[in-house]
């Protein structure tokens, strides 16, 4: 099979953006519809305020965290389907050549949906393991009577069934669309389509460097977004964690903390590791000729830094006005709620801390890239 | 002068280790062209990873000019190879996704070559700089990576194999470019080849075997590109 098991688990970013997106979503779809079923016997004017407010809480997390976490997941399937197509399109052209249909080499991509089903399941689990101390923390002042924690089959279907089943399908036709393309085409080794795009080159004095800078971000464009998103996750989910344990509780603030590093991490590394395998050639050509590894490693992934600090001010941005938002609407009816306000401090240190991580990040890859060496690229 | 003094190298760990150089002796002059003469295994093309510094012998020297740059560290060695030598390699290596120009460009930053143009138009391409690498044939492709190893004008050329991907046509032109521009520029040319008919277009042919050198003879008459046989 030309796609394995082992294919899949290769994609472990998908799993753990999921295994995110569900635990969030597990926690708060579940305690929304426990809620309702005690909406009812609400009498006091302080409990309904909270629950209101809780509810819509809910709600807001759901489709924020959601969404969010689910285009990601998305955009990161499709970038790995393109990726393993562009890395086996010579196997791929060789299947097509001996007659093989673009749905029948496609169907194999479907196995990619696995991947999704690992990190939903996880995230699933770990929901039901986190839920009871969560329901309890939600309704600490027993302002409402206790909300009954029981488990609902069809949030099993919505966060866990059906993303792995809708993962799949788009994997089986992302890789049908991409395959739509000539047997010679696929053959034909590193076409470079994108040079009608370019500026001419009798006009164009740029130095060698820069231009390589250039030509690595068009090539993977998605990366971009990648590093951005991952910026934005640390930023926002490390500053508002750090605000959570004032305007809701502790453990919801550690959570985001870890959801936040975890997710940055993961997105992080998944970048870089593509950006420098796609440019393992470049690399070790240019270091036989003289380039020292921090000119390499600066020429393949210094273009992608400002992306990753207009992601961190975009989390930023989004935090403040997340939060800003919740105390000012959700809960404006509740007492005892202290007033928002941009906190410096904690931008600052999560500031230091980001940079201190990506630039390390950064400087182990140039160390990583003495092992790439015009031998290995030759026997390959 | 270029001078290697018992050089022995190993590849891999315990029972399954194979010793690739033997014991290698040897002195290149500076400004001639030697060709590295052997058999798909004899250990040729490790030989000339071992001189250009790509690779570390395990033990013995490699002397430019009294300098051993086996003693030299990481850093030492990366800015040899920047102001010393240059490569061609049998598979091209061109950036796929950057022109002709950006390709010798590579070269050419590293030597601030502002000149590196007439490389170019040496090798006739001079046409082609907009072109991208899947848009040339074979043989435009070897002398776009001529082009870009003689920009950053290196002491000592280094080619592993240079027409063994190209038709009988292509490589008499390419190695014909390869003779004018040492002769031109009086860079030092060291090949490896499989091909016993290139041989005898080179001042000096060595033969090496099993990781020994087996011959090493100095060529009375020197063939053009065009008088070999193929």
């Amino acid at each position: 099979m030309l796609v394995g098991i082992k294919d899949s688990f290769k994609l472990f970013g998908v799993s753990i953006i999921c295994c995110c997106a569900v635990l969030v979503c597990t926690m708060f779809l579940n305690f929304a519809i426990d809620l309702k079923s005690i909406g009812d016997i609400i009498s006091t004017p302080d409990a309904r305020v909270l629950y209101d407010a809780q509810l819509m809480t809910s709600k807001v997390v759901i489709a924020a965290t959601g969404l969010c976490l689910l285009l990601t997941s998305v955009v990161t399937m499709l970038f790995h389907v393109k990726h393993f197509i562009d890395r086996h399109k010579k196997d791929l052209g060789i299947l097509k050549a001996l007659g093989h249909s673009n749905i029948k080499i496609a169907r194999n991509f479907a196995v990619f949906g696995l991947s999704v089903f690992v990190g939903c399941i996880v995230g699933f689990g770990l929901a039901y393991a986190v839920m009871p101390r969560f329901y309890a923390l939600q309704n600490k002042d027993a302002i409402m009577p206790d909300v009954p924690l029981v488990f609902h089959g069809e949030v099993l279907v919505y966060f866990v069934i059906l993303p792995a089943l809708a993962f799949s399908a788009i994997a089986v036709l992302y890789a049908c669309y991409k395959l739509k393309q000539p047997v010679l085409s696929l053959l034909k080794e590193a076409a470079a389509e994108g040079g009608k795009k370019h500026v001419s080159a009798e006009k164009d004095e740029t130095p060698f460097l820069k231009g390589l800078s250039l030509s690595v971000l068009k090539g993977k464009k998605v990366l971009a977004f990648f590093i951005c998103f991952s910026a934005f996750c640390f930023s926002s989910l490390i500053q508002m964690g750090a605000s959570m344990d004032e305007l809701s509780s502790e453990m919801m603030g550690a959570m985001m903390i870890i959801i936040g590093v975890v997710l940055a991490v993961t997105t992080l590394i998944l970048a870089i590791v593509t950006v420098v395998n796609s440019n393992r050639q470049t690399i070790a050509v240019m270091r036989a000729f003289g380039y020292t590894d921090m000119q390499c490693i600066n020429s393949v992934l210094g273009i992608y830094r400002p992306f990753a600090y207009a992601g961190f001010a975009l989390g930023t941005v989004y935090q403040f006005g997340l939060l800003k938002v919740m105390v000012a609407i959700v809960f404006k009816d509740i007492a005892g709620v202290p007033e928002y306000s941009f906190d410096f401090a904690v931008m600052a240190i999560t500031l230091a801390v980001f940079i201190v991580a990506y630039e390390g990040l950064t400087l182990l890859c140039a160390k990583g890239i003495k092992r790439i060496s015009l031998r290995q690229i030759m026997s390959e | 002068m270029i001078e290697i003094k018992d050089v022995k190298k190993s590849y891999g760990v315990g029972e399954s280790s194979t010793q690739v150089l033997k014991g290698i002796n040897l002195l290149i002059e500076d400004g001639s062209f030697v060709v590295i003469l052997g058999a798909s295994g004899s250990g040729k093309s490790t030989l000339l990873n071992v001189i250009s510094g790509l690779e570390k012998p395990d033990c013995g020297q490699v002397l430019y000019d009294g300098k051993d740059i086996c003693a030299l560290s990481d850093k030492e060695l990366t800015a040899f190879r920047k102001d010393t030598v240059g490569f061609v390699f049998q598979q091209y290596f061109l950036l796929p996704n950057m022109t002709v120009d950006k390709n010798v460009r590579m070269g050419a930053d590293l030597a601030l070559n502002k000149d590196y143009r007439n490389i170019i138009a040496a090798v006739g391409l001079e046409d082609k700089l907009k072109k991208y690498p899947s848009q040339l044939s074979g043989g435009e492709q070897q002398r776009v990576s001529i082009a870009r190893a003689l920009a950053k004008k290196p002491r000592v050329l280094f080619l592993d194999e240079p027409t063994g991907a190209l038709d009988e046509n292509t490589g008499r032109q390419v190695l014909d470019y390869l003779i004018g521009l040492q002769k031109e520029y009086k860079f030092t040319m060291i090949m490896v080849t499989h091909n016993q008919n290139i041989a005898e277009t080179a001042d000096r042919v060595v033969a090496i075997n099993s990781g020994l050198i087996q011959d090493d003879i100095k060529n009375q008459s020197i063939k053009s590109a065009y008088e070999i046989g193929w």
